[in-house]
């Protein structure tokens, strides 16, 4: 007899349940994940944060049926130039004429991509770093970790600004800006929850089975820490959708492609703020505001449920 | 507990960890140690930055100017670039330990003098909002922490909630368009649209200039107050509701103590100590909220100085100004840890 494959990724107990009672079949390796997903929705912070982010998402995948590149681009517009509200233009033109509610439907596509993205160099970065750290107790395992802290020292924003700046303009150099500065808090986290995983019988039981150390780790703990994953990353979105709207802003960002941030730097730039042009700058800010605290609900109603199911044992 | 808000401090974990009955020395001098490191690790990701990663700094440094082979070469070797790598590590590390940051070829002006001129604006920035956020935050967080779940405490949060998912600068842009453009729905431009002083007038500690600089700083302190004060609202209220638990509130109640003075005499002192450490850890969201806020107002502070070197892009005057914010988060981080250690006499005994 072999160790039994746990399921994958559901409770933080569904690793003990599959290894200490080899006899009891998983049903399906996805009815935990579904009644995950259900208890989730059942929160109506879950089920707003969840409405808001499918409703973003499907508008910022479905923008190229309705919005055509010519409205975008600057030299072919046709609306009035700097214009308030009016028919038409339900949220008035920038000053090149362009509307801009399209600008802002488009611009979720660059803030969400650049955000996710982000957030996934970031989860890989931080949950490697936290794995080993958590699992090799040796040298390495406290090289990391003092690595880890010393770079928690330094401040985000001027690091990633620093990192930025001599990557040179553009969509990648700030998602990798955004991603090392973000990577450490997800490391800290993952390396607590290795250690509180591996104290756990199950682990001996493995590892007294022959286990080795790549089978432990990528079999026995990353499923038991893979929902506190899960958490950190919804987190982490929204972080990042707001550092990459700082960075836009300071100008750091692509110049030509239409973000939440890179819209603020023009407005900004192009003197919208003397102009009075309040109907440019609000409906990026309040795109911001919406989609972080979608993922920020998200998050925490995730963080809920997780916490419900693992405290009463 | 909030995953968001919540502080992942230095000081914290380092209390978890303080040995039984140390000394406060070898306590002191962990944390020196620690801080040292981490002012190492900020230099080798200075160095790496700024002087590995430009494929050729001179060309950065002399862009759009024109220059000669012989005049390149020459850079080259007044830059020392031309020498092995560990010696350019060790010249950076004591450039910078003796305060030798560099010259700006933007400012014609050594770097750290640029610096020295420009950190005052910055402090003052950054002084004023804590000190109005510290006020703001400790009495919103009493009274949320007094009575958690009610009205107060639920709209406390959540106006801290979305003041955290918007950007800073937002807010500023926001605040600005409003109160200093003077062109939205009749609102007068009340406060000035920017800057530090009104054009013309002169410096010094004159009555009417404070005022003046006073008058400037309004709109700036507004916007990074709103972004930090939560915080302490946080810390606050959560430090209230822990220390509502404990036995010494039933005594002071059982002496006929009115509610209020409970709360003022009693708790308050005892719950204001994690928010004293937190003062210093904040430094580092003060920071990247200044930067952007600066930028906003046109503040002449570090971080408008940091702006005007990215546009150029000025990587030596960057560079200064990374190190000068970084240090300054280290070292505040390591007073934090003393502080926490010499105020609450319950982590010397653990």
């Amino acid at each position: 007899m072999t160790t039994k494959p746990p399921t994958p990724s559901s409770g933080a107990d569904a690793g003990t349940e599959a290894v200490s009672r080899p006899e009891e079949k998983a049903p399906s390796r996805w009815v935990p994940v579904w009644r995950f997903t259900v208890s989730v929705l059942r929160m109506p912070s879950g089920l707003v944060g969840v409405i808001v982010l499918v409703a973003f998402i499907g508008l910022a995948l479905l923008a190229p049926l309705f919005i055509h590149p010519s409205d975008l681009s600057v030299t072919q517009a046709t609306g009035p130039l700097l214009a308030p509200p009016q028919k038409g233009y339900p949220l008035g033109t920038d000053q090149a004429g362009r509307s801009v509610l399209d600008l802002v439907v488009w611009g979720a596509r660059a803030s969400l991509a650049i955000g996710i993205l982000a957030t996934l160099l970031t989860m890989i970065l931080g949950a490697g770093v936290g794995l080993i750290a958590g699992h090799s107790q040796g040298p390495i395992g406290r090289m990391l970790m003092h690595v880890t802290d010393w770079f928690i020292a330094l401040p985000t924003l001027p690091l990633a600004i620093a990192l930025a700046a001599v990557l040179g303009q553009g969509a990648a150099s700030i998602t990798i800006a955004i991603a090392f500065t973000a990577w450490t808090g997800t490391a800290r986290l993952v390396r607590a929850q290795v250690l509180a995983v591996e104290g756990r019988p199950f682990i001996e039981r493995a590892r007294a089975l022959g286990a080795t150390d790549t089978q432990l780790v990528t079999r026995q703990v990353l499923p038991n820490v893979m929902p506190l994953i899960l958490v950190s990353s919804t987190l982490t979105v929204a972080s990042a959708i707001l550092a990459e709207a700082t960075l836009t802003f300071l100008g750091l960002g692509d110049p030509t492609s239409v973000s939440w941030g890179s819209m603020l730097n023009t407005a900004f730039m192009q003197g919208a703020v003397t102009a009075g042009a309040w109907w440019y700058l609000i409906p990026p800010g309040i795109a911001i505001l919406i989609i972080v605290l979608g993922f920020t609900l998200v998050g925490r109603s995730v963080e809920h449920v997780l916490n419900a199911r693992v405290q009463p044992r | 507990m909030s995953n968001v808000l919540q502080l992942e401090s230095p000081a914290v974990s380092g209390a978890h960890e303080a040995p039984e009955r140390s000394d406060f020395l070898p306590y002191l001098a962990r944390k020196a140690g620690a801080a040292c490191m981490s002012f190492f690790m900020l230099l080798v990701v200075g160095f790496a930055l700024f002087n590995l990663m430009p494929a050729d700094p001179v060309s950065a440094l002399t862009r759009g100017r024109p220059t000669s082979d012989a005049q390149m070469s020459h850079l080259r070797h007044e830059l020392g670039l031309d020498q092995p790598l560990w010696e350019r590590f060790l010249t950076y590390v004591g450039h910078t330990l003796t305060g030798n940051l560099g010259y700006s070829y933007e400012y014609h002006q050594s770097v750290s003098s640029l610096i020295a001129d420009r950190i005052w604006p910055t402090l003052l920035l950054m002084g004023s909002s804590t000190l109005i956020s510290i006020w703001l935050g400790m009495w919103l967080g009493i009274r949320a922490g007094w009575r958690p779940g009610g009205t107060l405490d639920r709209s406390s949060t959540a106006v801290s909630l979305a003041l955290w998912s918007v950007p800073t600068f937002w807010l500023g842009l926001i605040l600005l368009v409003l109160f200093g453009s003077g062109s939205v729905g009749g609102v007068p431009a009340i406060f000035p649209a920017g800057g530090m002083q009104t054009e013309g007038t002169g410096g010094g500690w004159s009555p009417g200039h404070v005022a003046d600089v006073g008058w400037h700083l309004v709109l700036p302190c507004v916007t990074l107050v709103a972004v930090i004060f939560a915080q302490y609202v946080t810390i606050m209220r959560s430090s209230m509701i822990d220390e509502r638990g404990n036995p010494y509130l039933l005594t002071a109640r059982a002496k006929g103590l009115r509610d209020e003075v409970v709360r003022r005499h009693h708790v308050v002192p005892n719950a204001l100590l994690p928010v004293v450490t937190v003062i210093f850890l904040q430094i580092g969201t003060m920071i990247g909220g200044a930067i952007t806020v600066e930028v906003v107002y046109s503040w002449p502070g570090l971080g408008y100085l940091t702006f005007t070197a990215l546009r150029i892009p000025d990587l030596q005057l960057l560079e200064g100004t990374f190190i000068i914010f970084s240090a300054a988060v280290i070292f505040c981080n390591f007073i934090a840890d003393l502080l926490y250690r010499a105020l609450d006499p319950r982590v010397r005994r653990q």
